[in-house]
C-alpha cells in the first residue's frame, strides 16, 4: 500500500487514502503505522479482535480524535486539522456502534437534522417564514421521506427514535447518514445484535445502498457473515496494526488472521487441518 | 393541508389578541386591582425570560444558571436609558447606547469573519481578540456620540411627552435585549465549550458577578443614578399590560418559527447527542452559541420591562439565589415544552404571590414558601413531564408532513430489508 504513488499533480484514483496515520492515548499506541487506500465504489472491510483499534481510525477519519502523526486524505484533500462537521460536509458519513439516534425527536427530524448543512436558508428566513423558507422545507422534508421510503421507514415517520424496534433504529441510523449526501459511509459495526434474518437483510440493503447512491463504504464487523459476504476487500487489524490484507478468500485462510481471533493453538490446528485437506483431496 | 396550517395561525393569533384585550379591559375598567396587573405583567415578563432559558436549557440542552445575570443586565441598562431621559431630559443614555450596541455588534461580526479565515485557533485567542475589538469599539461609540446627545434630544423633544417617552422605552428595550445578547455572546465564547455540569457553574458565576457589579454600580462602575446597594428609583413606570404582552407574543413567535425550521432542529440536536450532530455536519459549538445569544436577548428584554414595572430596581432581586427561579419554572412547566412554560409562568406569578396570599389566613401569609415547595414536589410526582405534559397549543405544536403515497411506489422493484416481523 505505502508504494502507491503519492504525486500531488495527478489526481489519485483514491477516494479515501490513510498514510502512516498513528493515535497514541498517553502511553498506548491505538493505531500504529495504519494504511489504508481504497477507491470510489469500492466496498472494504476493517476487521480485528475486540480492541484492535478499529472504531479508533474510525474516530480519526471523521475527526472526532486528534491524529498523533500521519496522513488522511479524503478525494485528495486533507481531512487533518478539520472539525467533525466539517470533515461530514466533505462527504463522509458514518454510523455509530452503539446506536447514536436523536431519541427523543421523531424519526422524520433524525433524518431532516442530518438534511440541515444542505438545507440553504438563513435563520432570518426561517424567523420571517418567507416563501424561501416553505419552499426549501418542503423540498427537504419531502427528500427526507423519500430516504425513508426507501428503507421502509415511512409510515413510522411519526414515531419517536427511541421507541423504534433496534432492526429499525440502526436502519434509520443508515438512513440518516446517506442524508447528510455522503461518498462515503463508515458503518461501524452494523449487523451488532441483530438476529439471523435481519443480518440478511441488511447485507442485501449494504449492497443495495451502494449501488444507490453511488458509494464508497468501509464496514467494520465482527460479523464474519456479513464482512466476507458483503466485502470486496478485507483489512485486519490487530493491536492497532495491520496483519493482513486481500479479498474474503485469502483473509480466511491467513494463519495470522486466525491467531489473532482464536489464538495461536487454533491457527496450527487450523493449518494441520487444512493440510490434512489437502491430503484427502490429493492435491 | 395548507389551509389548516394557516387556520392555527389564524386560530392562535386571535386567542392571543383577545387574551391580551380583554386583560387590558379588565385592566382599565379597574376589575382586575394594581395588585394584580402587577402580578400579570410579572407573569409575563417571566414567561419571556422563561422562553429565552428554554431555548437554552430545553432545548440545546446547556444547563444555564446566567439568565437572571443577562435579566440583571438588561434592567439596568433599559432603566438607565429611560432614567435619563424622564429625570435629565437628555437622550444621552439612549445615544451612547444604541451606538455602543450597534458599534460593539459590528465589531463581533467582523472579528467573528476575520477568525473564521483562520484554522485551529485557540478558543482564548480568539476570546482576547474579540475583547480588544469590543473595547475599541465600545470607545469610538463614546466618542462619535457625545457630539450627538444635544441634537437628538432636541429632536425628541419636539415630539409629544408621551410618545417620546414611549418611543425612548421601547428602544431601551431593545437596546437592553442587544446588550444582553452581546455580553452573552463574548461570555459564551470560552464558557460554552465547557461541558454542561461546569457550564452551569460558570453562568452562576457570571449572575453573582452581575450582582457584585450592581451592588457598586456607583462607585465602581461610574453610574451614580444606579445608587448601587441602596437601589434605583426615579424609573418611568411604563411597563404596562400591553407593552409587555405585545413582547411575549413576539418572544413566542419568533421561538416557535425559529424552533419549527431546519436551525431549530439543528439547535435541538445538540441537546440530543452531541456526537452525532457533529457526525450529521452540525456545527455544535455554533448551535450553542446561537441558543445562548437568543436566550440571553430575551432575558435582556425582559429585564428592560421588569425595570418599568414598578420603576424600582434593586440589586437583591438579582441575587443568584433567585436565579433558581427561572429554573424551577422550567422543570414546573416541561423542559422543551413552550406552551407548558409560558403557562407556569404566569402560574407561578399569580400563585406564589397571589392566590396564596388570599387563600393563606392573615398572619401565615409568609407560609406560602411552605406550601409552594409542596405544591411543586406534588405537581413534580404526579406530572413529571410538567405542567401540561408536552402538550403543546395547536400553533407552537410542529405540523407533521403528510404521508407521501409517490415515494413508495418509486421503489417497487427494490428489496424490501423492513419486512422483518419484529
Amino acid at each position: 500500500m505505502t508504494d502507491q504513488v503519492m504525486t500531488q499533480s495527478t489526481a489519485s484514483p483514491s477516494i479515501l487514502k490513510i498514510e502512516n496515520l498513528n493515535k497514541n492515548f498517553g502511553g498506548l499506541r491505538a493505531v500504529k503505522d495504519f494504511n489504508l487506500a481504497f477507491n470510489t465504489g469500492a466496498l472494504v472491510g476493517l476487521i480485528g479482535p475486540n480492541g484492535a483499534g478499529k472504531t479508533t481510525v474510525f474516530n480519526l477519519i471523521t475527526g472526532i480524535y486528534s491524529v498523533t502523526n500521519g496522513t488522511i486524505r479524503f478525494k485528495n484533500q486533507n481531512l487533518l486539522g478539520m472539525q467533525p462537521f466539517e470533515i461530514t460536509r466533505q462527504g463522509i458519513a458514518r454510523t455509530f456502534q452503539n446506536i447514536r439516534l436523536f431519541n427523543n425527536l421523531t424519526v422524520l427530524d433524525n433524518v431532516r437534522i442530518a438534511y440541515h448543512p444542505h438545507a440553504n436558508y438563513s435563520m432570518g428566513d426561517s424567523l420571517l417564514r418567507t416563501s424561501r423558507f416553505s419552499q426549501r422545507e418542503k423540498e427537504l422534508t419531502e427528500k427526507a421521506q423519500d430516504f425513508l421510503a426507501v428503507f421502509n421507514l415511512h409510515d413510522r415517520q411519526a414515531e419517536i427514535a427511541s421507541s423504534l424496534p433496534y432492526g429499525e433504529q440502526r436502519r434509520l441510523e443508515i438512513a440518516r447518514a446517506l442524508a447528510a449526501e455522503p461518498e462515503l459511509l463508515l458503518l461501524d459495526e452494523p449487523a451488532a445484535g441483530m438476529n439471523s434474518k435481519e443480518i440478511a437483510a441488511l447485507m442485501e440493503l449494504i449492497h443495495f445502498i451502494r449501488d444507490k447512491f453511488k458509494l464508497t463504504i468501509l464496514l467494520i464487523e465482527h460479523q464474519m457473515r456479513v464482512v466476507m459476504g458483503v466485502c470486496e476487500s478485507i483489512t485486519v487489524m490487530d493491536f492497532g496494526e495491520v496483519i493482513a490484507r486481500g479479498n474474503p478468500e485469502e483473509i480466511q485462510n491467513n494463519p495470522k488472521v486466525i491467531e489473532a481471533y482464536l489464538g495461536r493453538g487454533a491457527a496450527a490446528l487450523s493449518q494441520r487441518l487444512s493440510e490434512k485437506r489437502d491430503y484427502v483431496t490429493g492435491s | 393541508m395548507r389551509i389548516k396550517f394557516q387556520r392555527d395561525q389564524l386560530l392562535f393569533l386571535g386567542c392571543a389578541i383577545a387574551f391580551i384585550v380583554i386583560v387590558q379591559v379588565l385592566i382599565s375598567t379597574g376589575v382586575l386591582s394594581n395588585f394584580w396587573s402587577t402580578l400579570l405583567r410579572i407573569g409575563g415578563v417571566m414567561a419571556i425570560v422563561i422562553l429565552g432559558l428554554n431555548l437554552i436549557y430545553g432545548f440545546n440542552g446547556q444547563f444555564s444558571l446566567g439568565q437572571w445575570g443577562f435579566y440583571a443586565i438588561g434592567a439596568y441598562a433599559a432603566a438607565d436609558i429611560t432614567f435619563r431621559w424622564t429625570q435629565q431630559n437628555s437622550a444621552s443614555g439612549l445615544v451612547i447606547m444604541f451606538l455602543i450596541v450597534l458599534m460593539v455588534g459590528l465589531s463581533i461580526f467582523g472579528v467573528a469573519r476575520l477568525l473564521s479565515r483562520v484554522r485551529g485557533m485557540d478558543p482564548l485567542s480568539g476570546f482576547t481578540l474579540y475583547l480588544i475589538g469590543v473595547i475599541i469599539a465600545a470607545y469610538i461609540s463614546i466618542v462619535i456620540g457625545r457630539p450627538l446627545i444635544n441634537p437628538i434630544s432636541n429632536l425628541l423633544q419636539a415630539l409629544p411627552q408621551g410618545l417620546a417617552l414611549q418611543i425612548v422605552f421601547f428602544l431601551a428595550v431593545l437596546l437592553a435585549g442587544g446588550l444582553a445578547a452581546e455580553v452573552s455572546y463574548l461570555f459564551g465564547l470560552p464558557v460554552l465549550t465547557l461541558g454542561s455540569d461546569y457550564f452551569g457553574i460558570a453562568t452562576l458565576g457570571l449572575t453573582i458577578i452581575v450582582k457584585v457589579l450592581l451592588d457598586n454600580s456607583d462607585t465602581m462602575l461610574g453610574f451614580e443614578e444606579m445608587k448601587g446597594a441602596r437601589g434605583m428609583i426615579g424609573i418611568p413606570k411604563i411597563g404596562s399590560w400591553m407593552w409587555i404582552s405585545v413582547f411575549l407574543l413576539v418572544v413566542i413567535i419568533i421561538t416557535r418559527n425559529l424552533l419549527n425550521s431546519s436551525h431549530g432542529r439543528a439547535l435541538i440536536s445538540v441537546r440530543e447527542d452531541e456526537l452525532a450532530g457533529k457526525a450529521m455536519g452540525i456545527d455544535v459549538a455554533l448551535q450553542k452559541n446561537i441558543a445562548f445569544v437568543i436566550g440571553s436577548f430575551f432575558a435582556g428584554l425582559a429585564g428592560g420591562l421588569y425595570a418599568h414595572i414598578n420603576g424600582f430596581l434593586h440589586p437583591n432581586t438579582f441575587n443568584f439565589i433567585r436565579s433558581f427561579d427561572p429554573m424551577i419554572i422550567i422543570v414546573f412547566g416541561g423542559l422543551g415544552s413552550v406552551s407548558g412554560t409560558v403557562v407556569a409562568a404566569f402560574a407561578w406569578a399569580l400563585v406564589l404571590e397571589g392566590i396564596l396570599r388570599l387563600v393563606l389566613p392573615e398572619g401565615f401569609e409568609t407560609w406560602r414558601f411552605v406550601v409552594y415547595p409542596i405544591l411543586l414536589l406534588l405537581l413534580m410526582l404526579l406530572k413529571p413531564k410538567g405542567l401540561l405534559g408536552g402538550f403543546e397549543f395547536p400553533f407552537i405544536r410542529q405540523v407533521m408532513p403528510p404521508l407521501r403515497k409517490s415515494a413508495s411506489s418509486s421503489n417497487s422493484s427494490e428489496p424490501n430489508p423492513g419486512n422483518n416481523p419484529s
